[in-house]
């Protein structure tokens, strides 16, 4: 017999907040759009901030309100990366969209403004193009249809697009509204967690609150329902305290032939070696017994090798490359080669 | 049948290496609920062997019956249709296929091809609607954008369909991927779970095991579990009953690219880059990937090399294959290399010896 595919929702969706003013942490945005909610009057809007701190529920939640479950449908598109945006979707079905008017006029209490939603998901990975072709469009089409924009970085909207819109920065949750969600979560799902993996949780989630709600199921799936800070380590795929540890010693013992073999171990291991830098990285900043010429010189290492692997390079080369320099910098060698 | 096959675990209890994960495994698909999947690990660890035993654990013998298919696809996309082919393994529980084969076109593959799956919901014995998996190999080889458009097709289509991802490193997947999904980390087998292997196949072939012979094939195999099998039966072949010093025959592009090492140390001139180039080039047609000739070659000098050249050596070996990975060409590299490396060698010569 097949699996059956049970109702189980991923937690993150079972517990998205449905109305805006649920919304966790973010103060500012939430005033703006309850102000919003009473007037129905509202700007084009722009989102933006580190992933998972509500950017793309908040949209959903103020669509949602303003227009209630019957006409969702036909007053809102949302279009995300998955979808294919290329400047044909912007020129035909986003435009054909936008350009149909609408009445207005409450219904079943939800205000329904005369006009419609365009949410464009992770906006930043549309191509310039795309976003140049949405300029006019947008203007033309003001009457009727309100654009949101969501997406990290705002450094890749350009800037014709950002300046049409009321921007919104989202902030990164703080520990302790992380703790009070998860908290409550685990009240409902019936999970029993201690304070040392609540603050275990916190910490590798670094204020992304979706990936903390995806470790603590995918822990719960995997281990029951009293979960300890170490599984939650092992399903994040964060690297145990110990190996990277082991690495900087192996550095600081000025042995070449140990370094190598500790990067070969960490590599066989299937530790994936953009964690190990940044963990690195968090590593050195915070030691005291490394003085700050030599930080600076791992760090900028670090960089480099982040970004030679982002392009593809090999992790072993690279993590070895890493070794060796940090290994130089220990021993005070110069920055120069001498052969060169 | 080569013995790699022939003892490779079909069920989850009954694997050696990472009965730990299997066991865990197991827990997840006894509650029915089972999430994303994304293997990694470095090759020759399981990653295949704990995904194909998990696929028989969901679906009975079923998942093992698979034919290989050669698929035309016709996609539209916009102004002009475009075609592919792209050859898959499914039974009828499960699609396999490795969407990097597409190149450059990999985005279609998964935006499409993930689509028109999920439409098609299998029913199962009851009536109900199941799942099917998808298996992808290689994600780390996919192009960033075939990986984003992944990230919201996964969730839209969960209800029907079940991704298994499966990568040797997953700094190349994307954290938006990584998230959505349960990470499973393989790690390479250790010498001693080798050795445990070894000595179960040789039991099972009623085989008389010399004692540390299989220690010395394990600690040449570098914590390859596959490799290691391969040149266990390779010693069968060449000499049984076995003797605690047989040789184990290294490969032989291996040996191939230490003999160009001793080269590269024995003369440093244009003539002798003429030669390398030559042997490079014999590599690279045999179908070894450069970077791995380039990481086999940095290991070989640096057993040569005195302390402080080491750094520098690796230094540039890194550098040139961040280069070779930009590039297009790899024997350009190779070779830039490998000049790189006899001018510091010489320069060092000249400054210590004079």
């Amino acid at each position: 017999m097949a699996p059956m595919a049970l109702s189980s929702q991923p937690w993150v969706e079972k517990y998205r907040p449905k109305q805006v003013k649920d919304v966790a942490h973010q103060d500012e945005v939430v005033r703006v759009l309850t102000n919003t909610l009473e007037t129905a009057n509202c700007p084009h809007m722009l989102f933006y901030g580190p992933p998972g701190t509500g950017k793309t529920t908040t949209a959903l939640a103020i669509a949602h309100q303003l227009f209630g479950p019957e006409l969702y449908k036909s007053r809102v598109l949302e279009l995300n990366a998955s979808d294919d945006r290329g400047i044909n979707v912007v020129r035909t079905k986003i435009k054909d969209f936008a350009a149909v008017a609408v009445g207005s006029g409450q219904r079943q209490g939800y205000p329904c403004p005369p006009y419609k939603i365009i949410i464009l998901d992770e906006a930043d990975s549309m191509t310039e193009d795309a976003q140049n072709a949405l300029r006019r469009t947008m203007e033309t089409y003001s009457k009727v249809t309100r654009f949101f924009f969501i997406c990290n970085y705002i450094s890749r909207i350009i800037e014709p697009l950002a300046s049409r819109c009321a921007k919104f920065r989202f902030k990164p949750l703080s520990d302790e509204i992380m703790s009070s969600r998860i908290l409550h979560i685990c009240r409902e799902e019936g999970l029993d967690l201690d304070s040392e993996a609540l603050s275990t949780l916190g910490s590798i989630a670094q204020g992304d609150l979706r990936r903390a709600i995806t470790y603590l199921q995918s822990a719960a799936r995997l281990f029951g329902s009293s979960i300890s800070s170490k599984d939650l380590i092992s399903v994040s795929g964060v690297i145990p305290e110990e190996v990277v540890q082991a690495f900087l010693a192996a550095c600081k013992s000025n042995d070449f032939d140990l370094a190598d073999k500790e990067v070969g171990s960490i590599i066989a291991d299937g530790y994936p070696v953009s964690q190990m830098l940044s963990q690195l990285l968090e590593v050195i900043v915070s030691a005291n017994d490394i003085s700050d010429e030599q930080k600076a010189r791992i760090c900028k290492r670090l960089g480099e090798a982040d970004k030679c692997l982002v392009d593809g390079a090999d992790e072993y080369l690279q993590l070895l490359n890493v070794a060796s320099h940090t290994m130089r910098a220990f021993s005070n060698m110069p920055e120069e080669f001498q052969f060169e | 049948m080569l013995w790699v096959d022939k003892y490779r675990p079909r069920t989850l209890d009954k694997i050696i290496v990472h009965d730990e994960i299997a066991q865990n495994l197991k827990k997840l698909v006894s509650e029915q609920d089972c999430p994303h999947l994304l293997f990694y690990g470095p090759p020759g660890s399981g990653k295949k062997t704990l995904i194909m035993a998990l696929l028989k654990q969901m679906f009975g013998p079923g998942a093992e019956k698979v034919k290989l298919e050669n698929k035309p696809w016709k996609i539209d996309a916009g102004s002009r249709t475009i075609e592919l082919e792209l050859t898959t393994l499914s039974s009828t529980h499960h699609i396999e296929l490795n969407p990097s084969d597409a190149g450059f076109q990999d985005r279609y593959i998964v935006q499409e091809i993930i689509k028109d799956m999920a439409k098609i919901r299998p029913l199962d014995a009851k009536g109900k609607k199941g799942f099917k998996v998808l298996l992808l190999n290689q994600v780390d080889k996919l192009s960033r954008e075939a990986q984003h458009s992944l990230r919201r097709t996964m969730e839209k289509y969960s209800a029907s369909c079940r991704l298994i991802l499966c990568c040797n490193s997953s700094s190349r997947v994307t954290e938006a991927i990584r998230s959505r999904c349960l990470n499973v980390r393989v790690n390479a087998p250790t010498h001693e779970q080798i050795v445990k292997v070894l000595e179960f196949i040789a039991k099972k072939e009623s085989l008389q095991l010399p004692p540390g012979f299989a220690a010395r094939i394990a600690s040449q195999s570098n914590r390859n579990l596959r490799r290691a099998i391969l040149s266990f039966e390779t010693c069968r072949v060449q000499q049984y009953p076995f003797t605690a010093n047989q040789a184990i025959s290294p490969l032989d592009w291996e040996q191939y690219v230490s003999e160009i090492a001793s080269d590269i140390m024995k003369e440093q001139s244009p003539k002798r880059l003429f030669l390398v180039r030559g042997k490079l080039y014999e590599l690279l047609v045999n179908c070894i990937p450069p970077e791995i000739i380039l990481k086999k070659l940095l290991s070989e000098l640096l057993k040569k090399l005195d302390f402080e050249l080491k750094h520098e050596v690796c230094h540039w070996a890194a550098y040139y294959e961040h280069k070779m990975r930009m590039g297009q060409k790899a024997i350009f590299h190779i070779e830039a290399f490998v000049a790189k490396f006899m001018s510091i060698y010489k320069s060092f010569l000249i400054a210590t010896f004079g």
